[in-house]
């Protein structure tokens, strides 16, 4: 099937590449050709990819598996933005359309001390697999539930409640903030349980020892910069970052 | 190799209950001794995983991903499946099972469906209790839809992403397990052998994506949780590390591969827009609540959609199906589209696609409350296609989606291999030759928290297992293979990518074994995979080395197997002289184009035995006997 009759594109990628998490990198430079304006822009990298591969280099290597923005497993800076120029959108949800002929595009790993290189652009976030193992869950073994209607959740709460699960642990939120603070992702899940019944019985000690992983893995402080908000690909609000805030508090005044 | 499936005796409503009164128990301290490798981290795997933990087992998980939360469970959107009846409109366990059966044309196993249905309250409630934010009324209580194929509303959902917030609930549960150190998870592993000990399932070998190194783990019962093998179709909703690697080493270990050719095709997906295109995005199913399918009545009409006047239109699954209309199951409804477009009445530039149009639901409720229920599914929609599906009607075309076929599997789970059980998509259990809207993850989520605890506990109870290491021969063995394929691959030096062979491959696959399939479309499928093969060993291009981080040789690898199972599939296909649900055979169809069943023939499950490279495959039966169910011709008129 032929793409759309519009015109193909050419650029100019400055991608960085890097053998390893303890080997140097820099930026290379590679010319793509025929990009249509309707692939997707890790579309347009298997593009590149291909063309290595076929004249027998090494590919680009890239996080990304659902492509449709769920996953949270696409990353990379594009032009200094986290997932690129778009809101509200991940890396592999940006279209190439959003270019045009002769355009150069800068691409890099998400950097931050929590988030080690693992090659070129890939890194490791299992830092956030950690934080979640410390409190990101209600306690409730298998089998062990009463019938779902005999919690009642306002609608509200429930709404607000998904408003905050939405996040898909992309980790843009700690790329984009100047401290490469988790503080936005963190908040995300303590608010969720904070906001539903079911949250209710470990709320305290969720957040505290959420809290305390992540200032163990490295991440910085926030100082409301609110770049976070800007970069999410899901629209989580700092307002969340209040709610955690206000969470701490009353954790460590109960703790008392 | 022998069927045996299990299925304990007695009246089908007592089976479950019987069977887990039957089954040996482990004791509590016992429990601790075993060690179980799940591998997958989907919703079959991270519920199995957790529970599993809890009750006391050693437990070792493994995922490509570099998180367990990345599983493709993550990417459902729609809802799940339970009989709750809590709209009060006439569901029971009795019809979610009745349904399930009927929707999977007849060709699914009445009991280990009965059992999914009665233990599908269970699986809201829990995932209520782990803080899923499922949708609610505004009095708190939760709500329900109504979902392709069923004519109450039984579906659970968080908004559109009820896959991702079940999936976060299990991922939930299994980390709160990693923390208290009874699971030891492992990232970005690939498993590449299964290991058998005497008969039994003992280990696998992974290969560690970040290195390279290969390595070996040794247990007492393994358990597949790797999801299904929709991308042979290279094109599909699936997401991109979704594999049959994992499923076909068990074949080649001695698991019995059951049905591959039923795969199903969903009808309203994102159409096709170029070569590049590297996969295909899903539009909930839920969309056809509130969404009318149509093409225009004159072949060829070039006018834009708002300006076809509605008598010329023609909302052909209105007028085909009245009683269920645009809500007909998956199966009808994507051939009823490819009818369409076989017909010339295709829109769109390419002609390969049909309207679903909301301007209807948009009158009666309102632009805001058609956002309410479907935002981020138009907000996808008009991210990939850049057009607004708020003025204009959707365009959808079906794509590959699902697998009903996988590892052949018993009533306890437990493939023809002894200690290796096999759960989620990847098996092939429930859903017969065609899966109904928001019962897959309905299946994960049972087979994981709510039948492997137990049935787990009967092998292990009832089996006496040798110590086995990792230094034993066979784990040799399967890691010297391993290692042989891998050096082949990188020996060869080629000048094509695995990407491109495996599109080839795709489009064979979807051209002659995809949504109609004929005795002679399949024989050329069938000549045709061999020789993308051998060109792929001769001439593929795998480039940098084993010890790094080489996503290259990951999807080599991938391919590879794909390229095998491809024409197992499509053997599959032509061995089943029939048409049933998503396997739709040309020769067998009723003169108004509906499929036909041959139900004297075959009313079994087709399982696969491996044989050895260069021979043919043995295919075996499992008759499949209704006793609570009359077998009928599917209608949806
Ligand atoms: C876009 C989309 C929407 C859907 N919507 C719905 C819906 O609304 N309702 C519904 O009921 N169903 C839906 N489905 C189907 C449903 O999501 C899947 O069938 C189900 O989630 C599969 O779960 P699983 O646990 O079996 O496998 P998966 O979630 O696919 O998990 C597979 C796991 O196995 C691992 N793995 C795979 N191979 C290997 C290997 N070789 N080595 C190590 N690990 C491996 C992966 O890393 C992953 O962790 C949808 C599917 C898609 C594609
Ligand atoms: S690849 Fe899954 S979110 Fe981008």
């Amino acid at each position: 099937m032929a793409d759309k009759n519009e015109q193909t594109m050419n650029l100019t990628l400055k991608v960085w590449r890097q053998k390893g998490p303890q080997e140097p990198g820099r930026l290379v430079e590679y010319k793509v050709t025929g990009v249509s304006p309707d692939m997707s822009f890790l579309e347009m990298l298997d593009v590149l990819n291909e063309q290595l591969v076929s004249r027998g280099e090494d590919a680009v290597a890239f996080d990304h598996d659902c492509r449709e923005g769920i996953c949270g497993m696409c990353s990379l800076m594009i032009d200094g933005r986290a997932h690129g120029p778009d809101s509200a959108a991940t890396t592999c949800q940006l279209h190439m359309r959003r270019y045009k002929d002769g355009d150069t595009v800068v691409i890099e790993p998400f950097r931050a001390k929590g988030f080690p290189v693992v090659k070129d652009l890939v890194v490791d976030r299992s830092a956030f697999d950690r934080i979640m193992m410390a409190g990101g869950f209600v306690s409730v073994g298998t089998g062990a539930a009463c019938d779902a209607n005999s919690i009642l959740v306002p609608k509200e709460k429930a709404d607000k409640a998904m408003d905050a699960a939405a996040c898909i642990g992309c980790g843009a939120c700690v790329a984009a903030c100047p401290n490469a603070a988790a503080m936005l992702f963190v908040a995300a899940k303590v608010s969720q349980y904070a906001l539903l019944p079911q949250g209710q019985a470990e709320r305290d000690r969720r957040a505290l020892a959420m809290r305390k992983a992540m200032d163990a893995e490295g991440f910085g402080h926030c100082t409301n910069e609110y770049e976070c908000e800007a970069a999410c690909p899901k629209e989580i609000k700092v307002s969340n970052i209040a709610r955690l805030n206000r969470e701490f508090l009353r954790a460590a005044v109960s703790a008392d | 190799m022998k069927l045996e499936s299990k299925v304990p005796s007695g009246p089908i409503a007592q089976k479950w209950d019987k069977h887990r009164f039957d089954m040996k128990l482990v004791n509590p301290a016992n429990k601790r001794k075993f060690k179980v490798l799940v591998v997958g981290t989907g919703l079959a795997g991270s519920s199995a995983a957790a529970s599993l933990a809890e009750l006391g087992y050693q437990v070792e998980v493994f995922c490509v991903q570099d998180s367990p939360r990345r599983a493709h469970s993550i990417a459902a959107q729609g809802g799940i499946n339970a009989a709750k009846n809590y709209p009060n409109d006439g569901d029971s366990v009795w019809r979610l099972f009745y349904d399930t059966v009927k929707g999977g044309d007849f060709r699914s196993r009445e009991a280990n469906v009965y059992r999914l249905a009665q233990v599908s309250n269970s699986i809201i409630d829990q995932c209520a209790a782990q803080g899923v934010p499922f949708a609610r009324e505004y009095g708190g209580t939760l709500s329900n839809r109504s979902f392709g194929g069923a004519q109450v509303s039984r579906t659970f959902y968080a908004r559109g992403q009820t896959g991702q917030q079940l999936l976060l609930g299990a991922y939930s549960a299994l980390m709160r397990q990693v923390g208290a150190g009874t699971v030891k998870m492992h990232v970005r592993r690939e498993m590449l052998d299964l290991v058998v000990v005497d008969g039994a399932a003992r280990g696998v070998v992974v290969r560690d994506l970040t290195t390279g190194a290969l390595e070996r783990h040794a247990g007492d019962a393994v358990l597949l949780c790797t999801g299904g093998y929709g991308n042979v179709f290279y094109l599909s909703t699936n997401a991109n590390a979704s594999n049959v690697t994992a499923a076909w080493r068990a074949y080649k270990r001695g698991a019995a591969f059951a049905n591959p050719c039923f795969t199903q095709i969903h009808p309203t997906c994102i159409p096709v827009s170029g070569d590049h295109q590297s996969k295909l995005t899903l539009m909930s199913e839920s969309l056809r609540n509130d969404g009318r399918v149509w093409v225009p009545k004159t072949k060829g009409d070039p006018r834009p959609a708002p300006q076809i006047p509605e008598d010329e239109r023609d909302y052909y699954l209105e007028r085909k199906y009245p009683a269920f209309g645009n809500l007909v199951p998956r199966d009808i409804a994507s051939r009823a589209a490819k009818q369409m477009i076989d017909d010339g009445r295709g829109v769109g530039k390419t002609g390969l696609s049909v309207y679903l149009d909301f301007a209807d639901a948009i009158k009666r409720v309102g632009e805001d409350k058609v956002r309410e229920k479907y935002g981020n599914l138009f907000d996808m929609y008009h991210h990939i296609t850049d057009e607004n599906p708020y003025h204009t009607p959707m365009r959808i075309y079906p794509a590959v989606h699902y697998a009903m076929g996988g590892l052949w599997v018993d009533y306890n789970l437990m493939t023809t291999i002894p200690g290796l059980f096999c759960l989620g998509e990847a098996n092939f259990s429930d859903h017969g030759a065609n899966r109904l809207g928001a019962s897959a993850l309905m299946q994960g989520l049972a087979d994981g928290y709510f039948v492997i605890p137990y049935t787990i506990g009967g092998y292990l109870g009832a089996t006496k297992l040798p110590k086995v290491t990792t230094d034993h021969d066979a784990f040799k063995e399967a890691e010297a293979s391993s290692w042989e394929r891998t050096k082949r691959l990188l020996a060869i030096k080629g000048r094509r990518t695995p990407q491109d062979l495996h599109r080839e491959l795709g489009k064979v696959m979807w051209n002659d074994v995809g949504m109609a399939r004929s005795a002679a479309s399949l024989g050329d499928a069938i000549r045709k995979i061999p020789e993308i093969r051998a060109e792929f060993w001769k001439n593929v291009s795998v480039t940098a080395s084993n010890e790094e981080f080489n996503q290259t040789l990951e999807r080599a690898g991938r391919v590879a197997d794909f390229l095998e199972f491809g024409e197992l599939l499509a053997k599959d296909a032509l061995a089943r002289e029939e048409s049933c649900g998503g396997h739709f055979r040309v020769e067998h169809q009723t003169a108004d184009g509906e499929a036909e069943r041959d139900d004297e023939k075959f009313t079994h499950v087709a399982a696969w035995e491996y044989k050895g490279e260069g021979k043919e495959p043995v295919r075996h039966q499992e008759p499949l006997v209704y006793e609570n169910i009359h077998v009928a011709t599917r209608s949806y008129a």
